[in-house]
């Protein structure tokens, strides 16, 4: 059985950002994206860009959708929705966090509520909301 | 930004194809800005590294995300000429279709344009303009906090 670090590394887009699972159990999951160049939005600061909080956020929510032990290709799904709020400009040069939540899992639609941070959860440099839908086609579409 | 207050001081502005090459994230993502007059549209062109599924393949639903808010963001700067990056507030993003492997194209409109703060709406899309695969409501902050 392939574990969740593995399956990071299997979506191109994760892989590229860096991202990598810190924990993950039945309903949380913990990813982290290291501080990296290519990832600058502003090049006068070096703080990172706010997207790749968005595809932190996203990815990590999605992980807690679908708890450890399945297969990632068995539960397939698609984000619906996704809010996010930015408390703060993350520091420059800081690797970034992000814990997720998902509170309730329905047979179609699953909720889940995440914070990024780089100190502790209860100092957020944003929190997000999202909904996904639950077993969407996962197969090559012709 | 220093990059938009030389290009504001050279006569340019309005020039955000520049202005995406001077962000790291945006040359990243390999995000491109085609202006005609004074229409805007960003590009992003398709790559393996973007991708969130590979099974469908489908996009991943952060470079969606960060797609619209670049969209956002860039069209803000031209109506306004600000010599600042806005800083994002919130955006909410809907998810309307997968995104496949395929150039994808974003246009953003400024709702409202307050002292402090901006409301910008976009949209993206790939082979047909009527059929976006995002949408997105954000609220951007002007001036320095």
């Amino acid at each position: 059985m392939e574990t969740p670090a593995d399956y990071l590394q299997q979506i191109p887009h994760a892989a590229a950002v860096g991202m990598t699972v810190v924990r993950h159990d039945e309903v949380t999951c913990i990813a982290r994206v290291p501080y990296a160049e290519h990832l600058v939005g502003d090049p006068d600061t070096g703080v990172l860009h706010g997207g790749v909080l968005t595809a932190l956020l996203d990815n990590t929510c999605g992980m807690a959708v679908r708890a450890p032990g399945h297969e990632p290709g068995s539960v397939a799904m698609a984000t619906l929705d996704l809010r996010i709020d930015y408390m703060d400009s993350a520091e420059p040069y800081r690797d970034i966090y992000a814990e997720a939540v998902c509170y309730k899992r329905t047979r179609n639609i699953a909720f889940v509520r995440a914070t990024a941070y780089q100190d502790t959860a209860e100092d957020p440099i944003a929190t997000c909301v999202a909904s996904f839908m639950m077993n969407t086609p996962n197969e090559p579409r012709k | 930004m220093r990059v938009l207050q030389e290009l504001r001081a050279a006569g340019r502005g309005q020039d955000m194809q520049a202005v995406v090459e001077m962000i790291p994230y945006a040359r990243f993502l390999g995000i491109q800005v085609d202006q005609k007059g004074n229409e805007i549209t960003t590009i992003m062109p398709f790559k393996q590294a973007l991708v969130g599924n590979v099974n469908l393949p489908a996009l991943h639903g952060g470079v969606i995300g960060a797609f619209l808010e670049m969209t956002a963001v860039i069209q803000l700067l031209f109506d306004t000429s600000c010599e600042r990056l806005p800083k994002t507030i919130d955006v909410s993003i809907d998810y309307l279709r997968s995104g496949r492997p395929q150039p994808t194209f974003g246009r953003a409109i400024v709702t409202r344009h307050g002292r402090r703060v901006a409301n910008v709406r976009s949209e993206i899309w790939q082979e047909e303009r009527s059929k976006p695969i995002g949408l997105s409501h954000g609220h951007f902050l002007l001036t320095p906090i």
